[in-house]
């Protein structure tokens, strides 16, 4: 059968990084095809040249028979190609329809039935679930995503790619997206989907194409591999998926959080009447959905985020007494000679300076220790080149923009250096979002080294398993409420997923 | 209701493909640099033709009437001292990206507290505290200035860049109503203006220039040093990275802003005080003359780095004066000078679009790949 699309030999490279070598890959219609890879293999890269975001450097690609450029996102519409991104491109004030029907030719006025009529149409036939009055703001991450397929659907795109859509949705939500995605491919679309979780890969797709540093390692159908096989052609050599958990050696109480709430600039609760405590020696982890007052709770306790009620206290080790937090700002927690360390989800926005260089960015937090007026830089470039060897950490030179680092150095660089502060807390928000599987263990492994120095470890996530596996206790959080705290030894995937989704189920 | 699906003929590689570079060698740099500058004289040669002059003795009389002798050097570095003094003045600012745009007003203000002790206190003191006083007045003046911004955004999130911009005209407002009121010059007929200093009130001279250009020279050299190195400087680079780390890393990011711009204005203030006690020797609505906002073209070519301004002042300096001798030499209209410096700055802008981005031409490397059968 004639491909959907083929692409030819394509290279891409950024400066002296090659991002595609020499691919060559066949889109068939009716098909799932899954694009494998760790993180910084060019998943991304190849999907933007098909849907005209990058132009390739050499090769080309064919459609029906014939070579055709995709210079921009227009010309990939115009040829059926539709790309579903990471972040959504909505106007959270319009309705679904209203934004499915945007940018597209037509007369000057709307006709918005007609609009509504063939976007319940598209749904039916697929088995979405939408309703196009509801405006954007009021909508799910799930449902959004709903509609950037109906747009891409509607523009009539026969083709569909989509970056890591399963990223942002419960289990059950994921589920419900598999069998869209069977649908549509029993209706003869051509589907590429990125992804880096194995267990999908094998679930859904038809053919898997797995990269490994820019270049095509291998083209196969899902039915004749095995996760194991495909990670050990993702990471070039079997790495054991289990994260080591040792029993923890729990010390003192470290700190305790008592009716903790927060409201937001719409005076809606954030946070509400949480209540937790933690010991040294422990990695308690946070499950929920993102958005449900992970990031404010890591931030109340920082001294970030603006505490409404309740109390945090902090119980230093060897003394008796509690040091009261509410309240109080990052300089003067800092002040109380209190070591809290904290790895924020944000990280080039909040954690790191991208723009800086590795010496840069570890003088953040120690910049002004000293008397004289000259910032020391001496001592984080020795720090730096420590680090470079301590956690395989590759980058060109010390003095090189971390923006410009993958995205597991940077993470390295941003846990490396709160770490060395030696704290007593360590809080951390999705701490391997994002990073292969290599980088996740280094990060893992840094965790349990804090643990076992008897830090106070929190540990916000998003993968069920990985709380289960690294974990000693999880709390779910849901809509700011503590949802429970379950032993991470004697809990199921099922039941986390459960309490995490209570909420809105009821609702 | 039928999307387009139209396949257009869309078998050809877009015509310009732009990169940017990671890193380019610095020989390689400077090969663009006077390539470009090249260009641009060939552009403005092109114009004074058509104008019906010899672009060559054109070009020669304006070095020579800019760097040619003693005494021309001497006026560019005059012109170049405000220029100077002012792209220093806003580079830490611009570095912890607060839209300082008030400058002007800045060097107008502490041109305005210099000459208040040097028309009314010149009896009472002695020169070198004369001097002194008005170069600390000039200083805290301009700091002050350039301080009510800065307390307002760091307070309340005014924008700087529009409350920085209107102080410029207080500034100005300020400057006429003491020409036209009480600083009077009673004596003077006719325009309304402010006596001229006592000469006790004049910066001495050395090396036949006033006595700032050693001041200013100090300055860049400092600020550089206090940018790079100093724990201050690494607040200002952190809090224009992003505040939201400088928050996260427990900085007293208001306290910052306000330091910075209180240094910023200082130096803004001290220009103007150079500016009337070593140039002017008055204060006038032509204090300051635009230098404000010259001095932030200075500021971004020499990418904020202080050392670099004192090339590029120069050469803007150069520009003007050159500009100046050839208006009076061949009698080119003002307007034209003027366009041929816009010329000489728009390639030395555009020169660094091409060392920052590297542009290929894909469609003219695959017409050469066809293979002719």
């Amino acid at each position: 059968m004639e491909p959907a699309l083929r692409l030819v030999n394509i290279s891409k490279s950024f400066g002296d990084v090659a991002a595609n070598s020499n691919i060559s890959l066949d889109i068939n219609r009716g098909e799932i095809l899954a694009v494998l890879g760790e993180n910084g293999s060019g998943k991304t890269t190849l999907m933007n040249m098909v849907s005209g975001i990058y132009y390739p450097d050499s090769g080309h690609i064919e459609m029906a028979g014939n070579v055709v450029a995709i210079r921009s996102p227009r010309d990939a519409i115009d040829l059926g190609i539709g790309m579903i991104h990471q972040h959504y491109k909505l106007i959270e004030v319009f309705t679904a329809a209203e934004n499915i029907a945007l940018g597209l030719p037509g007369k000057l006025k709307l006709d918005r039935a007609a609009i509504v009529k063939q976007v319940i149409e598209i749904a039916e036939k697929y088995g979405f679930s939408i309703d196009p009055h509801k405006r954007i703001y009021e909508m799910s991450i799930s449902e959004k995503q709903t509609v950037e397929i109906i747009k891409a659907l509607y523009r009539g795109s026969s083709i569909l790619t989509l970056d890591e859509p399963t990223a942002v949705l419960t289990p059950q939500e994921s589920q419900r997206f598999f069998n869209i995605l069977r649908n549509m491919r029993n209706d003869g679309k051509a589907i590429v989907m990125i992804s880096h979780k194995l267990n999908e890969v094998m679930e859904l797709s038809d053919k898997v194409a797995v990269l490994r540093k820019g270049m095509l390692v291998d083209l196969i159908q899902t039915k004749d591999t095995t996760a194991q096989k495909l990670t050990q052609m993702m990471v070039g050599r079997t790495i054991s998926l289990n994260i080591n958990r040792m029993e923890a050696k729990l010390q003192g109480l470290r700190l305790k959080l008592d009716a903790v709430s927060c409201i937001d600039e719409n005076n809606t609760f954030v946070l509400d009447n949480l209540s937790f405590s933690i010991f040294g020696g422990e990695i308690l982890g946070v499950a929920g959905i993102s958005g449900n007052g992970q990031r404010e709770l890591c931030e109340v306790i920082t001294g970030l985020y603006p505490l409404k009620t309740g109390t945090i206290e902090y119980f230093p080790p060897d003394v008796s007494y509690a040091v009261n937090l509410s309240g109080k700002t990052p300089l003067q927690i800092r002040r109380l000679g209190i070591a809290m360390a904290f790895v924020p989800e944000d990280r080039l926005g909040m954690g790191l300076l991208a723009q800086m260089d590795m010496v840069g960015n570890l003088m953040l937090k120690r910049y002004k220790n000293g008397r004289s007026i000259f910032a020391d830089r001496r001592s984080p470039r020795y720090m730096a080149e420590n680090m470079i060897d301590e956690l395989e950490l590759v980058t060109p030179n010390v003095y090189t923009p971390v923006r410009q680092l993958s995205g597991g150095n940077i993470q390295k660089v941003l846990v490396g250096r709160e770490i060395s502060s030696n704290p007593t807390v360590l809080i951390a928000a999705y701490p391997t979002r994002g990073l292969d599987i290599n980088s996740s263990h280094t990060i893992y492994r840094l965790l349990n080294e804090q643990k076992d120095h008897g830090t106070a470890v929190i540990f916000i996530g998003e993968d069920l398993d990985v709380l289960l596996e690294l974990c000693d206790r999880i709390l779910v959080l849901s809509d700011g409420k503590a949802k429970g705290i379950l032993d991470a030894r004697n809990t199921t995937k099922e039941e986390l997923g459960l309490l995490m989704t209570q909420e809105s189920s009821t609702v | 209701m039928n999307v387009s699906n139209k396949r257009k003929n869309i078998a050809k590689p877009p015509l310009v493909q732009i990169k940017k570079r990671t890193n380019i060698p610095s020989w390689k740099a400077w090969l663009i640099r006077s390539m470009w500058f090249l260009s641009a004289l060939f552009t403005g040669g092109c114009m004074i033709s058509a104008l019906g002059y010899k672009p060559i003795t054109v070009f020669f009389e304006m070095a020579k009437g800019s760097i040619g002798t003693a005494t021309a050097f001497r006026e560019t570095v005059k012109i170049a001292i405000p220029l100077l003094g002012a792209a220093i003045a806003i580079a830490p600012a611009f570095r912890m990206r607060f839209w300082n745009i008030g400058a002007e007003g800045q060097i107008k203000i502490g041109a305005i507290a210099a000459s208040y002790f040097a028309l009314y206190w010149q009896t009472v003191l002695p020169r070198p505290l004369l001097l002194a006083l008005m170069i600390i007045s000039a200083m805290i003046a301009g700091g002050v200035w350039a301080l009510i911004p800065a307390i307002f955004k760091s307070k309340w999130g005014t924008n700087e860049t529009l409350f920085t911009l209107m102080l410029n005209y207080v500034a100005q407002g300020i400057v006429k109503y003491l020409q036209h009121g009480p600083w009077k010059n009673p004596s003077s007929t006719g325009f309304p203006r402010i006596a001229m200093f006592h000469p006790d009130a004049r910066l001495p001279r050395v090396f036949g220039v006033h006595f700032g250009w050693i001041i200013i020279l100090a300055i860049a050299i400092v600020m550089q040093i206090y940018l790079k190195y100093t724990k201050h400087g690494y607040e200002i680079a952190v809090v224009g990275e992003s505040e939201r780390t400088a928050k996260y890393a427990s900085m007293n990011v208001s306290h910052i802003i306000i330091r910075t711009m209180l240094i910023s204005g200082a130096i803004a203030g001290l220009v103007g005080c150079i500016q009337v006690s070593g140039a002017d020797f008055t204060l006038s609505d032509n204090t300051a003359s635009g230098v404000g906002f010259t001095a932030i073209t200075v500021a971004w070519l020499a990418k904020l780095n202080t050392h670099s301004m004192i090339i590029i002042s120069t050469f803007l300096a150069c520009l003007t004066k050159g500009s100046n001798t050839i208006q009076t030499i061949f009698k080119i209209p003002a307007s034209a000078a003027g366009l041929l410096t816009g010329i000489i700055l728009f390639f030395a802008l555009g020169s660094e679009f091409f060392i920052e981005y590297d542009l290929a031409f894909p469609f003219a490397k695959k017409s050469k790949s066809i293979i002719v059968e």
